[in-house]
């Protein structure tokens, strides 16, 4: 008999190993984290929370700070970016296949990886100085890295991670762009659409749905940044999921590691929600 | 060539050369001289293994080795749960479907960092941390919503027909999944298969908390490779990272945009 009738004891066979898994894997561990922030002792206690608040040796402020900080330039610039290449890619040409395949490639590269290899570019002795002090433009090099340029390290932050995730936007963007029937960009052009009419009318509508899951995805990946700050700031620029590590593995503060892990975990649930809720808003409108 | 043209050539070059010149440059330093790399000479011009050298002799023989273990164990574990799982969602009409896949998305949008603290409680207790096996645990907690969701549209996207053929000339369902389905599915499924090697591959947060002594690759680089004072050998570290990577896009290039453009 083929599959296609409405019982339910096959399917719940099939999928009951993969839900047990992830009961026992992820939705138990974040009960637990609960437990370990505020019941480290089997009672209620506020002492990670008031570490966090008040201790003198706590980033939390600058943690959150810069956490938001560093979202709020990364995910605009990248999503632009995305955008940009969409629009020059979108239309077929020789080579184009290739320029995709090369915009991909930070998709699958790690963000140890990114912050090393954007290291080389922007060290002391790295690609950028080296060409600005050959091309005579500076005399000595400029430092990105260490406390007192921390400015700088941020930007340098900034460029790696937009480096390393513009590529996961692009994707789905371009992916939702390829959607598009080329039939549509041929009628608007037979009734003499210019490039910015076809962009505001069939373009931009068309794949805002690619647009709003890619901000999702990016906005809640990049409440997590970690390794690339780690690499190129250390905790002179600290962010929460650096310092979940440094409480976790560095000085075995479980209670706060677990904290912070909540804290990334309600940022990232709030906003999911406040993005569903105005998606939601908007298709009702329409 | 109209004006038009030329401002996508040059948009077009100037994103290539975005994505490849942090690399090129990365590799190129990778394998200079130090005495090159210490000079004012911005492409290095001779070749040596040295900084690939001391970065293995240091442990990154041990931390790759590690590393596949941990990226096929989780790739075997996660297949091995999700399969059956995107299946099930891919063919099969059943009350609370839609909460379900609602479900396996929350957990994949959930940070992984929550996951890091408890397990490494439980995983202390059970005598599980700084193992192989606790790690591929872990990993797989990580891939499997995504091993669900992209295996059942890879599913959805092979049709019905043709498994209903094979009922007609009297296959069972597991001979139909077997004998038709999957072989169907293989090309995409291994494409999936290889990013989630990827992800487990590339995970430094967990990895670098729940183990100590059996580092995996990006663990080990967290730990040990930052601390050299040697640039280059930092650059080295990058560029072993990388190449499952970038032979990932060579390889599995084509499944890109289709992977992507499905279960969204």
């Amino acid at each position: 008999m083929a599959p296609a009738g409405r019982e339910w004891v096959k399917p719940a066979l099939l999928m009951a190993p993969a839900i047990l898994y992830l009961t026992i894997f992820i939705v138990y561990p974040i009960i637990d984290t609960i437990i370990i922030a505020f019941f480290p002792e089997g009672r209620f206690s506020t002492e990670s929370l008031e570490y966090l608040l008040y201790s003198p040796l706590s980033k939390f402020w600058d943690a959150i700070k810069f956490t938001l900080i560093l979202a709020a330039l990364v995910v605009p610039i990248e999503t632009v970016l995305a955008l940009i290449a969409t629009l020059v890619l979108l239309q077929p040409f020789k080579g184009r296949d290739t320029a995709v395949y090369i915009l991909s490639i930070p998709i699958a590269i790690s963000d140890v990886a990114a912050g090393l290899i954007w290291y080389s570019m922007l060290t002391s002795k790295g690609f950028v100085n080296k060409v600005l002090i050959e091309l005579g433009v500076i005399d000595s090099p400029i430092y990105f890295f260490g406390y007192e340029f921390r400015d700088r390290a941020l930007l340098a932050i900034v460029l790696a991670e937009v480096w390393r995730s513009m590529a996961i936007v692009f994707i789905i963007i371009f992916a939702g762009a390829q959607l598009i029937h080329r039939e549509l960009f041929e009628a608007a052009d037979v009734f003499g659409a210019s490039f910015w009419v076809k962009l505001r009318h069939i373009l931009l509508p068309m794949i805002k749905p690619s647009i709003q899951a890619a901000l999702i995805i990016r906005t809640l990946f990049a409440f997590q940044v970690f390794a690339v700050v780690w690499i190129l700031a250390g905790r002179d620029i600290p962010v929460l999921a650096g310092e979940a590590y440094y409480n976790l593995v560095e000085i075995h503060r479980f209670d706060v590691a677990a904290l912070y892990a909540l804290i990334i975990a309600i940022l990232s649930m709030t906003t999911g929600f406040l993005y569903l809720r105005m998606l939601r808003a908007r298709h009702l409108e329409v | 060539m109209r004006p038009s043209d030329i401002v996508r050539v040059a948009f077009v070059a100037a994103l290539v050369t975005w994505t490849l010149l942090p690399i090129v440059i990365a590799v190129l330093y990778s394998v200079a001289p130090e005495s090159e790399y210490y000079s004012d000479k911005p492409i290095p011009t001779s070749f040596t293994l040295d900084h690939m050298r001391v970065l293995w002799n240091l442990g990154a023989r041990d931390a790759i080795v590690n590393s596949i273990i941990v990226g096929i164990g989780t790739v075997a574990l996660s297949f091995a749960l999700g399969i059956p799982a995107g299946y099930a969602l891919a063919r099969y009409v059943f009350p609370g479907r839609d909460l379900v896949k609602l479900g396996i998305v929350a957990t994949r949008m959930f940070p992984v960092i929550v996951i890091a603290v408890s397990l490494l409680k439980t995983f202390l207790r059970l005598g599980l941390n700084d193992t192989l096996p606790g790690l591929i645990l872990a990993h797989t907690a990580m891939a499997l919503p995504f091993v669900v969701l992209i295996s059942s549209s890879v599913f959805a996207g092979i049709p019905r027909e043709l498994e209903e053929a094979g009922y007609v000339f009297g296959l069972s369902s597991i001979g139909v999944f077997f004998r038709i389905t999957l072989p169907l599915a293989a090309p995409s499924l291994a494409a999936a298969a290889m990013f989630t090697f990827l992800l487990s591959w590339n995970e430094v947060f967990i990895a670098s908390a729940l183990t100590l002594t059996n580092r995996t690759l990006p663990a080990f680089i967290l730990t040990s490779a930052l601390a050299t004072p040697t640039d280059p050998i930092k650059f080295a570290a990058a560029v072993l990272m990388i190449i499952p990577a970038l032979l990932f896009i060579l390889i599995a290039r084509r499944y890109l945009i289709t992977m992507w453009a499905v279960g969204r």
